[in-house]
């Protein structure tokens, strides 16, 4: 793996995101909007529900946590559709880039996208509705950690899609997420849901990560078990989306898609 | 003895039922300019995507500067590229970062001094800051040619480089071309439906219909052989034959 060649690739968004302000105003819009509009909800939810005793910091930090994921997973699909939309696809199969060095430029650069989107949102939580993501603790290092890697995996898998599908795939893109968002257990425990969907949902580390946000916000009380449990399982799903996107790659050289992908 | 740069060697690509591209042949010398012609779907894009890697063959190699591209796909990319009319350059950003970013993938030094250098020859200083999707299609044709030398290649390929442009602008592309393989002893792999362009540039031409190479030879050589008076009445007779 070379350092330039990563490089370059992360410039060619850098370039592309700072080119233009309504790309930049629109990364942090729907951010801002979704936090504005859960904090609204939890309020409410505040004022009449006495089953939570902090409801507003626990939907509003689990809505700020899954728009992370949200963005982290988009970001990095994102970065592969611009390629596709620009015609600019074969161009970079045709440099001297290995697959690994396109996965980590993605991957990097689809962090710096997440968090020009996810910060604002962040910082405006605290003055609007006096919720802190820091009230996690030192935890929330390896939470964020855990949910940044979920949406790189989903983001590799998306992708991964593309190349052997072609552009007809990009609606999956935009979906992929929502379809395990109720599995999750993003704004409920988990033991709302029926016994046979509990275990499905247990095989997804956002269960783990989502349930301990809980634990710590009510109880102040972290257990290591569910975040290691959610770090373990991602590095499960992580390696496998990277295994399948180096089957799609070697499948699209197979089918001859690399060469016509954005036709 | 003349060195190799590109050789084919049984060759074959075949698709589901199709075989696009039937047990080819072919070497290209170092140095020398190869043109490509046949009609549309007769294997030409295919040949070349397989030559730089995109495609997998089916069955046989391409070995070049005497390595299996199977193998060796980023150590050879490094010192190979390619334009297409079917492929741009990220739209908006400008050219001179289009050129950065390409310049970095591929490692080049002094990448300031070769952009400007590049900039220069290809008539681009006055439009450097401008967002490449503002340029006319002449314009942008020749930011994918400075894109194509950013690497100093030892092996250009180009698929139709002066489709869509005007017979001026088609004519500077040619210039640049001519002179880019004569001051550098380069090699260059042309697919082109201009026979003019093929007649101007090629030392050699392989005709190519239906996946295979059924004629080769200089643009004289092939002229004489098919009693014809030029290479584009060539082309339409083998294009024509058995329709």
């Amino acid at each position: 793996m070379k350092f330039y060649r990563i490089y370059a690739l992360f410039l060619r968004h850098f370039y592309l995101i700072k080119s233009s302000l309504p790309r930049l105003l629109d990364l942090i819009y729907w951010p801002t909007i979704q936090i504005i509009l859960w904090g609204f909800i939890s309020k409410f939810f505040t004022m009449h529900s006495d089953f939570y005793n902090n409801t507003v910091g626990i939907i509003l930090s689990a809505a700020i946590l899954y728009d992370f994921l949200f963005r982290s997973s988009i970001s990095f699909n994102m970065l592969f559709l611009e390629e596709i939309w620009s015609r600019n696809f074969t161009n970079l199969f045709i440099a001297p880039l290995k697959v690994g060095e396109i996965i980590t430029a993605l991957t990097a650069t689809a962090l710096i996208r997440t968090l020009i989107g996810v910060v604002p949102a962040v910082l405006l939580a605290s003055p609007f509705f006096g919720v802190s993501l820091l009230n996690l603790g030192p935890p929330l290092i390896l939470l964020l950690l855990s949910l940044y890697a979920f949406g790189i995996t989903l983001g590799l898998l998306v992708v991964s899609g593309l190349l052997r599908y072609g552009p007809a795939f990009e609606n999956v893109a935009w979906s992929s997420l929502f379809l395990l968002a109720p599995l999750g257990c993003i704004y409920y425990p988990l033991s709302i849901l029926p016994d046979w969907l509990q275990l499905l949902a247990k095989t997804l580390p956002l269960v783990y990560i989502f349930e301990e946000v809980r634990s710590i916000l009510l109880n102040n009380t972290v257990n290591y078990s569910n975040i290691m449990t959610a770090l373990i399982l991602n590095f499960g799903y992580f390696l496998l989306s990277v295994f399948v996107f180096y089957s799609a790659f070697h499948e699209a050289r197979k089918k001859g898609t690399l060469i016509n992908v954005g036709e | 003895m003349n060195e190799i740069a590109i050789e084919i060697k049984d060759l074959n690509k075949k698709y589901k039922n199709t075989l696009a591209v039937k047990n080819i042949n072919f070497t290209v010398n170092k140095g020398s300019i190869i043109g490509l012609l046949g009609p549309n779907g007769c294997g030409k894009s295919t040949t070349i995507g397989m030559i730089l890697g995109l495609i997998k063959p089916t069955s046989g190699s391409v070995i070049i500067n005497n390595k299996n591209i199977e193998n060796n796909r980023t150590d050879l990319l490094q010192k190979m590229n390619f334009i297409s009319p079917y492929i741009e350059l990220p739209k908006k950003l400008t050219i001179e970062e289009n050129l950065q970013v390409y310049g970095r993938m591929y490692g080049v030094k002094d990448l300031k001094i070769k952009i400007n250098e590049l900039m220069e020859n290809l008539n681009l200083n006055e439009f450097k800051k401008r967002k490449t999707g503002e340029l006319s299609s002449g314009q942008k044709n020749r930011v994918s040619l400075a894109k194509a030398l950013i690497n100093d290649p030892e092996i250009l390929l180009l698929d139709e480089p002066t489709a869509s442009l005007d017979p001026d602008i088609g004519d500077y592309v040619r210039g640049i071309i001519e002179n880019f393989t004569s001051s550098k002893r380069k090699t260059i792999l042309i697919a082109s439906h201009n026979m003019s362009e093929v007649e101007r540039l090629c030392d050699e031409v392989l005709m190519m219909k239906n996946g295979e190479i059924i004629d080769k030879g200089t643009s004289n050589d092939l002229v004489n052989k098919h009693g014809r008076k030029n290479l584009e009445e060539v082309f339409l007779k083998i294009a024509r034959e058995n329709k």
